[in-house]
């Protein structure tokens, strides 16, 4: 158990490492290279040699290399040209109101989502079961910014009952103050999500209940409900566990549309704002954050995976 | 095994069209790797299949009723927005259109939809805008699925320390957010058309890497390559002629759902405001800029062009379910 918990947590760290690398590649592919790309079109030759000084970038790749990492180790994602910031107050900013828009979505999704795999289950190929399927159906294929213009639409535009863009203070106070901002966002974000777990959560419980000891349960003379809702159910949840670990690469990506949709201020538009402005340090920034998060997110769910079921055994 | 995890990320949970068929219990992909495994001792060494395998796939294939709704759907769209400009021709290129037509206007007669807020008629725009997201569509899965072949094959064949190397690149990259690459190579590389299809070619052939490679591992061990090897057929030979025809079938579905993915990624990259510039469009950006007026009641703005992307997506979603059916249904009737 430990070994494989301290290889998986290498294999996580490499693939960082092999992130930073191609973000640092792509750095050096910009047309014209960083400093053209802060200092303008109309920078003079003396300018963009000076700026390449005071950034270092005159010195080796390799060197170049060591130094970005090392910066990033102690999170120095340098600053942000547009902004006259550095990156990491930007993102330290932007990424609590992200994270309740995530959070938030995620936990309606589980919410929703378990109760209605069983559902699917109890009822299984009753016409309740065939509509739910076609429902998730229909919302895997609603892209998230169209499910999102929708809503504005339909219960901002013409209904009035929930506003269609969110709060645009400063701090996350702003984003909680205002609840009802945020149920549009969050069911958006949510809807997806809903779809492929309430899917999981029937596949998983179908194949539980064909297990043994299900079928012991039913036999030594347990009610149906109690080897439905004890025996099955709880070993049927665990593949949601790793689920939403996984999910979590999908779910970023999700709230950068969505935030983008509701004009959310979290991370994701921050970093959409900084694609507009050409801002390249946020841009590498805030994707450094989310991939560390979905890196993060795979780690755990394998780890809960291997602490929840026991019977699971890595060599 | 760390590798469980891996598999279920093959399909992801956010992707369309993903959604395991009621009666496999878990795991989407394990059928299609049995299905185009199989096909090998079934069609012999070389050639893939013959005739008559292909007639029965056709036949299992039309026989699915979502199938022919699917394909329906795809053929009336590709014909809507090629041949559509004929029939309905509207000026999609002047700026100086807006002294002309009106703007936002309702549908009426003269537009059978209504105008944009540039004056645009949005019918016809639908149809210049689509071919836009068909052609990207389709040539972006096109390159992602012929790169992501050949690198997948190559790794799985070759094994040893380089298949390591090739397939930890594959995870680096699938391990970023798709969405935030693609928005960081659609900025630094100044969006045009040809470099939105590398762009989103780029993000899309990680997948098929992976499905080929998990395909060769159980080819090359298969008895006609061994033969061919003891018959001193060359690995190129092997690759090309053998291992790659042998996964045609879990290459054709996944570059069917490749299509419906790399449309939606557009239309995601035009949303947000980075497809294809100006006057250019595509479903996406439209529906972007429709957004803009939703309190104004312009609803031809948004319905039509967010119609289209569903429709077209739905459309490769079942073909691409039919597909991976009708090669595993000619299975069970071997």
């Amino acid at each position: 158990m430990i070994g494989y918990l301290v290889r998986r947590l290498l294999q996580a760290v490499l693939v960082v490492l092999g992130v930073i690398l191609i973000m640092f590649l792509l750095i050096h592919v910009i047309p014209g290279g960083e400093a053209r790309a802060v200092e303008g079109p109309r920078a003079t030759l003396a300018q963009l040699r000076l700026f390449n000084k005071q950034n270092g970038l005159n010195l080796p790749l390799w060197d170049q290399f060591f130094r970005y990492i090392w910066n990033l180790s102690r999170f120095r994602l340098g600053d942000a040209p547009t902004y006259n910031l550095p990156v990491l107050t930007l993102i330290a900013n932007r990424l609590p109101k992200t994270l309740i828009l995530v959070g938030l979505s995620t936990l309606v999704a589980l919410v929703v989502a378990i109760p209605l795999g069983v559902l699917q289950v109890v009822r299984r190929n009753k016409p309740i079961d065939y509509a739910l399927t076609g429902v998730s159906f229909v919302m895997y294929a609603i892209p998230t910014f169209l499910l999102g213009t929708l809503l504005i639409l339909w219960f901002a535009a013409d209904l009035k009952v929930f506003p269609g863009e969110a709060p645009q203070g400063q701090s996350v106070l702003a984003i909680l103050g205002d609840p009802r901002a945020l149920v549009l966002p969050v069911l958006t974000l949510a809807a997806v999500t809903i779809a492929s777990f309430s899917r999981y959560m029937r596949s998983s419980m179908m194949e539980t209940m064909t297990e043994d000891y299900v079928r012991t349960a039913r036999a030594k003379g347990a009610a149906p409900r109690r080897v439905m809702y004890v025996h099955a159910l709880r070993n049927a949840i665990i593949p949601i566990v790793t689920l939403i670990g996984l999910s979590i690469g999908s779910i970023v990506s999700g709230a950068v549309i969505t935030e983008t949709v509701f004009n959310f201020p979290g991370m994701g538009k921050l970093a959409i704002d900084a694609a507009y402005r050409l801002d390249i340090p946020v841009l590498l920034g805030t994707t450094f954050v989310a991939t560390v998060a979905t890196v993060g997110g795979n780690l755990l769910s394998d780890i809960l995976y291997a602490v929840v079921d026991p019977r699971i055994r890595y060599a | 095994m760390p590798e469980s995890g891996d598999l279920e990320r093959l399909g992801p949970p956010g992707l369309a069209g993903e959604l395991p068929p009621s009666d496999v219990v878990s795991g989407t992909l394990a059928p299609i790797h049995e299905v185009a495994s199989d096909l090998g001792p079934a069609a012999g060494g070389e050639a893939v299949s013959h005739g008559g395998a292909f007639r029965r796939i056709l036949e299992v294939f039309l026989e699915n009723r979502l199938a022919v709704v699917g394909l329906g759907i795809i053929v009336v769209m590709v014909l809507f927005c090629t041949i559509g400009p004929f029939f309905y021709s509207t000026n999609q290129t002047n700026a100086e259109l807006a002294l002309s037509t009106p703007l936002n206007a309702a549908p009426t007669g003269s537009h059978l939809l209504g105008t944009d807020d540039k004056g645009f008629d949005i019918l016809g725009r639908l149809m210049y805008g689509g071919q836009r997201s068909l052609i990207v569509g389709f040539a972006a899965a096109i390159m992602a699925t012929m790169f992501g072949v050949i690198y997948g094959a190559v790794a799985g064949f070759v094994g040893g320390a380089i298949d390591s190397i090739l397939m930890r690149i594959v995870d680096i990259l699938l391990s970023i957010p798709s969405l935030f690459l693609l928005i960081v190579l659609a900025v630094i590389f100044h969006t045009s058309l040809p470099l939105l299809i590398v762009v989103i070619a780029f993000v899309s052939w990680l997948i098929p890497a992976r499905l080929i490679r998990g395909e060769t591992l159980t080819l090359r061990v298969r008895e006609y390559v061994q033969a061919v090897r003891v018959m001193g057929g060359s690995r190129t030979r092997i690759v090309g002629r053998h291992i790659i025809p042998n996964a045609i079938g879990t290459i054709v579905v996944n570059a069917t759902f490749q299509v419906a993915d790399a449309i939606l990624l557009l239309a995601a990259l035009g949303f947000l405001g980075l497809g294809v510039p100006l006057p250019q469009t595509d479903w996406g950006s439209m529906l972007s800029n429709g957004v803009n007026f939703a309190f104004d009641g312009y609803w031809w703005q948004i319905y039509p062009a967010g119609l289209c992307i569903v429709l077209v997506v739905v459309g490769f979603n079942f073909v691409g379910d039919a597909l991976r059916d009708s090669l595993e249904v000619r299975l069970q009737r071997r």
